[in-house]
């Protein structure tokens, strides 16, 4: 089943053609008329000549090569790959949300607008915030903006030595990344021995140049910080803020809000809780939620309402401006809405209900033959250290590639950082007990054949369309284009 | 319970789940959150839609609003009315693709990871770079860290923008600086293009970039003959923002020394969706490319010598490097990328010249049509491609409600972002609009003031 698949530019033919456009019916002028030559371009552009037929035939054969949540079980720790309901793609492809021009008078998106409206309503109910900005395009934009909101509040009551952000070591590597480009220094915090944050070593750390502390509860280890309140309130006495990462939120709604654990400022990943697809590494959108006393400093404009009728407000003087172009990626946002529409509360509570069901029957079930520190109960994921396989000479990253060829997307591997050989585990709910099992035998298999020869599970994959692949190579010797030899 | 269909495990399962976990129940997985936080009342949401009246409400929301199909365009500004031909919807719509995540597995990701790897070689043979990246959010994030990525090759602080890029990207540019302690400095229009003589002047030791745009923001080609030469002389770098469409026909910025480029790329077969999603485009010499933000595909062989494309040069990126990162970026726009991978394989290197041609000779006509009109007036003179400026005899809103009523979308009013250009409002034309359109635009404008 081996083979390679040609590239664009080794295919088509001089003359061929793809498309179909009308031809110019106005009243055309001398290129050279319009545009000096010295401002042309010389070359003719370098792309292929192909035929509809072949371009559709070759990405549908690129499709084929891929493997999404339609192929089968996806357990990405810390990236929810849930079920991507099918109306959620119909709804945003409406001409009346996906052919909206960004410039076009507000008395014209009035649709648009109440959609944006009513899914911060819904936002801030599940979150417990005072509203919401949807701007930030993906969750580590989020995270950027939520740090430039908190930095705007210091700056403006003249906290200027506030110049560190704390992250702890269970952090998502998006965090201390986040904090750096936000111009912050990071302080890691470490874990205690139940997995929490340690309280001591976070009260040893905040002192008055501490802006926030940026937080995801549950952390990737799928556990709760049990001392959160004492957390927050360690935090805030110095005068700091703090960030929940809302990457790991689908453990927990209807359950507990972040408001109400003491977050200042919150991103959600609306391309991981609300069901919108992840699209090889995106469109995602990252909302961010902040308390009464930060609403100043969120991004322009906001959608607010006045008799019936819905706008854009500007009117924020202490506003750090603008984080995307225009408003965010509304069309995700319309598939998140649609979401939330068709769960409604009692739907959303299940969705968390059954991710840490899922989550805890899988590691009970893996627990058999797998080390999975700290024995506490999760909420939607796991992690798994195969230290002991990878003595034998199958490590997390061999126990992955076996999992491809029996038909699974393997867990996150090597993260979280303090579990050795990790394999973070995200089973959520749309995921059936049947699926579970299957997947519980498929790693009590791999973990049997590296007692038996761990040699061959590491030269894996044997069963996918290419075998093991080299990154180091491919670092070492880069090659980032295709180049005509 | 609304949902259900997306929530497999029935009240059997859960119990069996529950028993075989060890529990009595499921509160019991939830005991360590600390009661005095716990919701103990139902969440206040509106209560739950089955797909049909979901459907439905979408389509009563969606309804409510104006749209490129219901109305002739001629807003553009960053985003355009071009034409999208039908083939992409049918590969981005295979769900192999959609559904799946960013590509750490290479061996079942190989459609994803070639699919980046071919639209990297487009975007480089567009600009004439030699590296370009999987994508960023939009426009102006790519011109942001673009502009962050050339403070962190020169070890500068301080960048130079020209008032004639977008002032949206400016907007975004100026947060992102002012968070990170960086100076920007705004280059002053001359005639609506970049003030040459007064760059020559501000651009010094200390300044790490200098950010134009090509066309620039009022749709002029800027002639950028020789200014590399003064930045380079400096050892700052030149950052182009470029419109992906115009590279067809418009001297490439390798031809003008630029050494990274950005840009928007939603013309190349992507929806407006009122801004977004969007597509940044970043590219740049080669010698940039460890400094490069965000997801690169490259090639390599596997165990067999098989040619293969795995995700690169990952030391560059927060999930390996955290704090010492180039960026934070994680996910990007990888399926608009794909999309627009589709367009520019369907289009051709012909199809792609054509569409640029007639931008530039229908925005030339729209513009002769609306200059000849009393009151109407060009307010720069130059090269425009599909977009021109243009002085109207009154408020530009009130131009724009009275073309709505014959369902035509004017001009953006940019007198906002430019106090000195009062009542002044950007047209864009582009391959869609017919004449037969443009001469309604004209004739609805006839004798307004």
């Amino acid at each position: 089943m081996r083979k390679e698949k040609a590239l664009l530019f080794e295919m088509g033919r001089s003359g061929r053609q793809g498309y179909s456009l009308p031809s110019s019916d106005v009243p055309g002028k001398s290129l050279d008329e319009l545009l000096p030559k010295k401002m042309q371009r010389e070359e003719p552009l370098g792309l292929p000549e192909l035929s509809e037929v072949e371009v559709i035939r070759h990405y549908t054969e690129l499709s084929t090569r891929n493997f999404g949540v339609d192929t089968g079980f996806y357990p990405l720790g810390s990236c929810t790959m849930k079920y991507n309901p099918k109306v959620n793609e119909e709804v945003a492809a409406l001409p009346g949300f996906a052919l909206m021009h960004p410039c076009q008078p507000e008395d014209t998106a009035q649709g648009a607008l109440e959609l944006y409206y009513k899914m911060e309503q819904h936002l801030k109910e599940l979150t417990g915030m005072e509203r919401f900005t949807m701007q930030p395009a993906a969750g580590a934009h989020g995270e950027l903006t939520g740090l430039m909101v908190i930095q705007a509040y210091h700056r403006h009551r003249g906290d200027h030595q506030r110049n560190k952000v704390l992250v702890p070591v269970t952090a998502h590597g998006t965090n201390p990344a986040t904090v750096t480009m936000a111009g912050y220094e990071i302080v890691q915090i470490p874990a205690d021995e139940r997995g929490n944050v340690d309280l001591e070593a976070l009260k040893e750390a905040v002192d008055e140049t501490t802006s926030a502390l940026m937080l995801t509860n549950p952390s990737t280890l799928g556990l709760f910080e049990e001392e959160i309140l004492d957390m927050a309130k360690a935090v805030h006495d110095a005068g700091g803020l703090l960030y929940y990462d809302g990457a790991n939120l689908n453990a927990i709604m209807g359950y507990v809000r972040p408001g109400d654990m003491g977050f200042d400022v919150v991103h959600l990943n609306i391309h991981k809780t609300f069901s919108t697809p992840h699209g090889g590494g995106g469109p995602g959108s990252g909302p961010v939620g902040v308390k009464e006393r930060l609403i100043p400093f969120l991004p322009k404009p906001l959608v607010d309402k006045k008799d019936d009728r819905f706008y854009f407000g500007y009117d924020l003087p202490n506003s750090i401006g603008k984080i995307q172009s225009f408003f965010g990626n509304f069309g995700v946002v319309v598939k998140a809405y649609n979401y939330v529409c068709m769960m409604g509360a009692e739907g959303l509570k299940q969705v968390s209900t059954d991710a840490v069901i899922n989550s805890n029957y899988l590691a009970t079930l893996l627990q058999k033959n797998y080390y999975i520190p700290y024995d506490r109960f999760r909420k939607h994921e796991f992690v798994v250290s195969a230290k002991p396989q990878g003595k034998k000479g199958a490590g997390a990253g061999d126990i992955a590639k076996a999992l491809l060829d029996r038909g699974f997307h393997p867990p996150t591997v090597y993260f979280p950082l303090i579990v050795d050989e990790a394999l973070m585990t995200e089973p959520n709910e749309t995921e059936s007990k049947e699926t579970l099992d299957a997947y519980a035998r498929a790693m009590e298999e791999i973990a049997g054949a590296i007692e038996e020869d761990a040699e061959k599970i590491a030269a894996g994959p044997y069963n996918t369309v290419v075998g093991r692949l080299d990154e180091v190579r491919a670092a070492r010797n880069p090659i980032l284009r295709w180049q005509e030899e | 319970m609304g949902g259900k269909h997306y929530l497999p495990l029935t009240d059997e399962d859960r119990r069996e789940m529950l028993k075989k976990i060890g529990v009595k129940s499921v509160e019991d997985l939830f005991s360590d959150i600390p009661e005095e936080v716990r919701l103990k009342r139902d969440l206040d949401l509106p209560p739950a839609m089955s797909e049909l009246e979901a459907v439905k409400h979408l389509n009563s929301l969606a309804a409510k609003n104006k749209h490129l199909n219901n109305c002739t365009s001629f807003m553009g500004a960053g985003v355009y009315d071009h034409f999208i031909p039908s083939v992409i919807k049918h590969i981005t719509g295979r769900s192999e693709f959609y559904t799946s995540y960013t590509p750490y597995q290479p061996e079942i990701s190989q459609g994803i990871l070639q699919a980046i790897f071919e639209y990297q070689t487009m975007i480089c043979q567009l600009a004439g770079m030699e590296v370009a990246n999987a994508s960023m959010y939009d426009g102006g994030t790519a011109v942001a860290e673009g502009a962050i990525m050339g403070c962190g090759t020169t070890r500068r602080s301080k960048a130079l923008v020209s008032q004639s890029v977008s002032p949206f990207y400016r907007a975004v540019l100026q947060n992102y600086f002012n968070s990170r302690g960086l100076d920007l400095e705004e280059i002053p229009l001359k005639d609506g293009h970049t003030d040459f003589s007064k760059l020559e002047e501000m651009v010094d030791d200390k300044t790490a970039s200098v950010i134009l745009q090509q066309p620039n923001f009022f749709g002029l080609v800027e002639d950028l003959d020789g200014v590399a030469d003064t930045i380079h002389n400096h050892k700052a770098v030149l950052i182009m923002a470029v419109d992906p469409l115009s590279l067809p026909l418009l001297k490439p910025p390798v031809d003008y020394g630029a050494d990274i480029v950005v840009g928007e790329g939603q013309g190349l077969g992507v929806p407006p969706s009122f801004g977004g999603p969007l597509l940044g485009i970043m590219a740049a010499r080669s010698r940039f490319v460890r400094q490069l933000p965000g997801r690169i595909a490259g090639e390599t062989v596997d165990s067999e010598g098989n040619r293969g494309f795995v995700l690169t040069l990952q030391t560059r990126e927060q999930h390996i490097r955290r704090e010492k990162a180039s960026s934070n970026i994680c996910s990007n726009e990888a399926l608009v990328a794909l999309a627009a991978a589709v367009y520019m394989a369907a289009m051709g290197p012909q199809g792609m010249r054509e569409v640029a041609e007639q931008c530039l000779q229908k925005a030339a006509y729209t513009r002769e049509k609306l200059t000849a009109l009393d009151g109407f007036k060009t307010v720069f003179s130059g090269h425009n491609f599909k977009e021109f400026a243009i002085k109207v005899p009154g408020k530009p809103e009130e131009l724009n409600k009275k073309l709505l009523q014959k369902d035509i979308l004017g001009g953006v009013d940019i007198s906002p972002f430019y106090p000195e250009l009062e009542n002044t409002m950007l047209f864009a034309v582009t391959e869609k609009r017919t004449r037969e359109e443009i001469d309604t635009l004209v004739r609805e404008l006839e004798g307004w003031k």
